[in-house]
């Protein structure tokens, strides 16, 4: 009879203990795998993503997106290119190394090294310098602002570890050269990696020496990359996950109908523009003035476009329409400019025909087909508001891959884009890149020739100036030229949509990252 | 045999030199490696280096040469994505694959052939005429609407069956197999039939056609009239001459399975090579996708000399003239 007892006791204990288990492991699938989990040898948003749940960097986004220390616990400026940051104390690797300054030392050489990839991301810092154990000082190139804002991406990886497994130099294709780094990670993070199988699964363990207080109560994630739409949202249907973000749109009004699933969405920082051919000719008319370069018609092509329509009919009323180039939790955002120019086809024609061009014009418009939350309907769709005003456009969709190219070598007179001014989450991203015009490091994105000598003076003065009040006047003065000049046609900020099980409750996030660390799962 | 061997070698080396010089000069439509490497905000410098460094402002002959150069040395690069070496990448998911296309093939053949004979045997009963008609849409539907069609039936409402991925997978040498845990048997299921379905009714439908030739035969009919055992006739008899056209077919489509394996691969996140190129189509992974080809094109060459191989087995007349 005890014997029994005990047996039954057993069994129910071991029972809670699986159910228990189960109802702390995350299920969660997205689009693609991570790439690698080297920190310096990719150039991927969502590589990225995954990589802050192992790797902690020196400062870090709060919930709100704010900046907090986090392996740094305070620094300051202590030169015009020199900053200095104390270190957090106590902090171990995930395999037992204790962190300090050299680990930083070493971390910051590896990503500028010029086998990086991630070098490009960190365009300021020229070395980090051990001060002493626990203080490093970090000696920039110039006086630049947005330090903080590159160093939450800066992942602090320990040097013995790297020494131990030949890692302290990222990989490199062209010299035929990988590393131990690119399928094993060791970080400081809130979550440890257990196993890393590319496109099928790789899972994390809760680190439960994390600095931090941890405010999830996650012992395990288990992260499924599902390339196929309808495969991952009957996954998630099926039970078989907990969390599929991105979700795909077609399938949001599905997945919230089923009972014990829910949907979270809201803006994000993408904004989704049309870009223009600022050069003497359009390529639909070869030989002909370009029209483009008429204030009035760019005007007139901004007030033809049905924007509440594109949101209703294409969006499902879940973007959120703009007439500015970042989004409001951006820094230079001014609610003055975001209010798009209004639908008036009426107004459109008779700018266009003041303009000198009441019979209309021909004009191409390139879009990506895979890329932008239903690119090619907002092509289409925009495309035949344009013909409603007199405007021929000829839409060409096609895949990524061949689409940015022909972007970037500027084949185009009109084009659907987007910026979503990460990772800085400053507006001097979009002005630098976009709207100024293509010399040395400036306008990488601006491939048509746009060309306002301000923007460009801007440009260059707000990445040096470090009064912050100044420095974001300056970004407000660029966004309204660039408004005022219709530089490029804004249309709205596209929506993240996330599709998770009702028990599940985690933030979302504008940059569209995911933060498990913040998740929790309710019994 | 041994002639043939050597001069089948030769041809196939010649294959694929082709294959691979095929797929370089179509690569640069693909699109641009360094556009998708490089962040967004790069400067036209930035990439002009990269472009460089991984040798792709070179003639295409050029890098087609270094490209031959590497495999020979057996060294296949490093993926530019992934920044791992492409032969690894490979042989992870090579198991995953030929267990997918070995259990399709099974599954085709197994069902195939008796759902075959039968209808011939009886073609006129209603069963078989049903069957002629499910075959033709077996065939006409596309393996992506089969995948998914069987993910909502099996996974969404009936919970029975896991929609996506490989199960749990055992370790054997290098080779992952998931053919020996009972959660790799019930995650191979669905892909294998969505796999399989087009191949089952085209055997299905050959055997049958077949049959029906072999049984209006003279010595079909002269067995008959012996009064011979039907079991006999049938399966020692006919079955053996109807097989020989749906081994030749079943041994060419396993490489057509391979290659359809990618939407297959797809629809289920099934990580085998398909899966594989699809990502580096993706991504443009120049080095991926020019080792894949090399290598699905070399199996095909290997199933054919296989065939033929078998070819000669199963019928004495050929092995007279098999040199």
């Amino acid at each position: 009879m005890i014997r029994r007892g005990l047996l039954i006791g057993a069994l129910a204990a071991l029972m809670l203990a699986g159910t228990q288990a189960k109802s702390e492991t995350l299920r969660w699938s997205s689009v693609g795998d991570v790439a690698t989990l080297d920190p310096a040898a990719h150039n991927e948003t969502f590589t990225n993503n995954l990589h802050l749940h192992v790797y902690d960097s020196l400062v870090r986004r709060d919930r709100n997106m704010k900046i907090e220390p986090a392996l740094a616990t305070s620094w300051e400026r202590i030169g015009a290119d020199r900053w200095r940051f104390k270190l957090r104390r106590g902090v171990t690797f995930h395999e037992g190394e204790p962190f300090n300054a050299d680990d930083v030392v070493a971390s910051v050489a590896r990503m500028l090294d010029p086998g990086s990839r991630g070098a490009g991301n960190f365009p300021s810092i020229a070395r980090a310098e051990k001060f002493d154990d626990f203080t490093v000082d970090l000696v920039l190139k110039g006086p630049y602002p947005l330090l903080l804002n590159d160093l939450c991406w800066l992942s602090i990886m320990s040097k013995p570890w790297m020494e131990k497994h030949d890692s302290l130099k990222p990989g490199n294709i062209a010299k035929n050269v990988t590393t131990y780094a690119s399928t094993h990670a060791n970080g400081t993070g809130p979550f440890i990696v257990e196993s890393y199988q590319p496109d099928s699964k790789t899972v994390f363990v809760s680190n439960k020496k994390w600095w931090d207080k941890p405010t999830h109560n996650l012992t395990r994630i288990e992260f499924r990359p599902i390339k196929s739409d309808a495969t991952r949202v009957a996954a998630l249907l099926s039970g078989e996950l907990d969390l599929v973000a991105p979700a795909p749109l077609q399938d949001l009004d599905r997945i919230s109908a089923t009972q014990g699933f829910k949907v979270v969405q809201e803006p994000s920082f993408r904004l989704i523009f049309l870009g223009l051919n600022w050069r003497p000719e359009l390529l639909a008319m070869p030989g002909q003035k370009n029209p483009l370069l008429d204030l009035k018609v760019r005007q007139g092509l901004w007030h033809a476009i049905d924007i509440e329509t594109i949101q209703k009919r294409i969006m499902r009323g879940k973007a959120k329409a703009t007439g500015t180039l970042v989004a409001p939790q951006i820094a230079g955002y001014d609610p003055k400019l975001s209010v798009p120019y209004g639908y008036d086809p009426e107004k459109a024609k008779k700018l266009l025909s003041d303009a000198g061009f009441a019979k209309g014009f021909k004009i191409d418009l390139n879009c990506s087909n895979d890329r932008f939350i239903a690119d090619e309907q907002l092509c289409v769709a925009i495309g035949s508001m344009w013909a409603k005003v007199g405007v021929e456009a000829n839409v060409k969709t096609e895949t990524r891959a061949a689409f940015f190219p022909r972007v970037d070598r500027g084949e185009t007179d009109a084009y659907l884009y987007g910026w979503a001014n990460l990772p800085a989450m400053d507006s001097i991203s979009v002005i630098s890149v976009v709207l100024a015009s293509r010399k040395d490091a400036y306008g990488g994105n601006n491939p048509n020739g746009l060309s306002n000598a301000r923007i460009d003076e801007i440009a260059r003065a707000a990445a040096v100036e470090l009064d912050e009040d100044k420095r974001i006047k300056l970004l407000q003065e660029a966004l309204k030229i660039a408004r005022d000049q219709v530089s490029i046609i804004p249309l709205h900020l596209q929506p993240v949509a996330w599709a998770m099980r009702s028990n599940l409750d985690v933030p979302q996030f504008p940059d569209e990252y995911v933060r498990l660390w913040f998740a929790n799962l309710k019994k | 045999m041994l002639r043939t061997l050597i001069s089948r070698t030769g041809q196939t080396l010649l294959v694929l030199l082709a294959v691979s010089a095929i797929a370089f000069v179509t690569f640069r439509y693909v699109g641009d490696p360094v556009q998708l490497m490089v962040r967004e905000d790069a400067s036209f410098a930035e990439k002009e280096r990269l472009r460089e460094q991984l040798g792709l402002n070179q003639p295409v002959y050029v890098q087609y040469g270094r490209f031959i150069s590497r495999v020979v040395c057996g060294d296949l690069g490093i993926s530019y994505r992934n920044q791992r070496p492409v032969r690894d990448m490979l042989t992870e998911r090579l198991p995953a694959t030929l267990e997918l296309v070995f259990v399709a093939t099974v599954l085709a053949l197994g069902i195939g052939i008796p759902l075959g004979i039968y209808s011939a045997i009886r073609r006129d009963g209603a069963l078989a005429r049903l069957l002629q008609l499910l075959s033709l849409i077996g065939m006409s539907t596309p393996a992506f609407v089969v995948g998914i069609l069987l993910i909502l039936v099996f996974s969404v409402h009936l919970k029975l069956l896991p929609s996506f991925g490989r199960g749990e997978t055992v370790q054997v040498g290098w080779w992952s197999t998931g053919l020996l845990t009972a959660s790799g048997w019930r995650s191979i299921i669905l892909p294998a039939i969505s796999l399989a379905l087009y191949q089952l009714t085209l055997i299905m439908r050959l055997v049958r056609s077949e049959m029906i030739d072999v049984l209006s035969t003279d010595y079909i009919r002269y067995a008959r009239a012996r009064g011979l055992p039907r079991p006999y006739i049938h399966f020692k008899l006919a079955l053996r001459n109807a097989l020989m056209p749906a081994i030749t077919v079943t041994g060419l489509q396993i490489g057509s399975l391979i290659a359809f394996a990618i939407v297959t691969e797809t629809v289920f996140q099934w990580p085998g090579m398909g899966l594989l190129f699809i990502q580096a189509v993706t991504f443009v992974d120049l080095s991926v996708m020019a080792a894949y080809l090399l290598l699905v094109g070399l199996i095909f060459v290997i199933i054919n000399i296989v065939v033929d191989i078998l070819y000669v087995m199963l019928d004495p007349r050929l092995r007279g003239s098999a040199a």
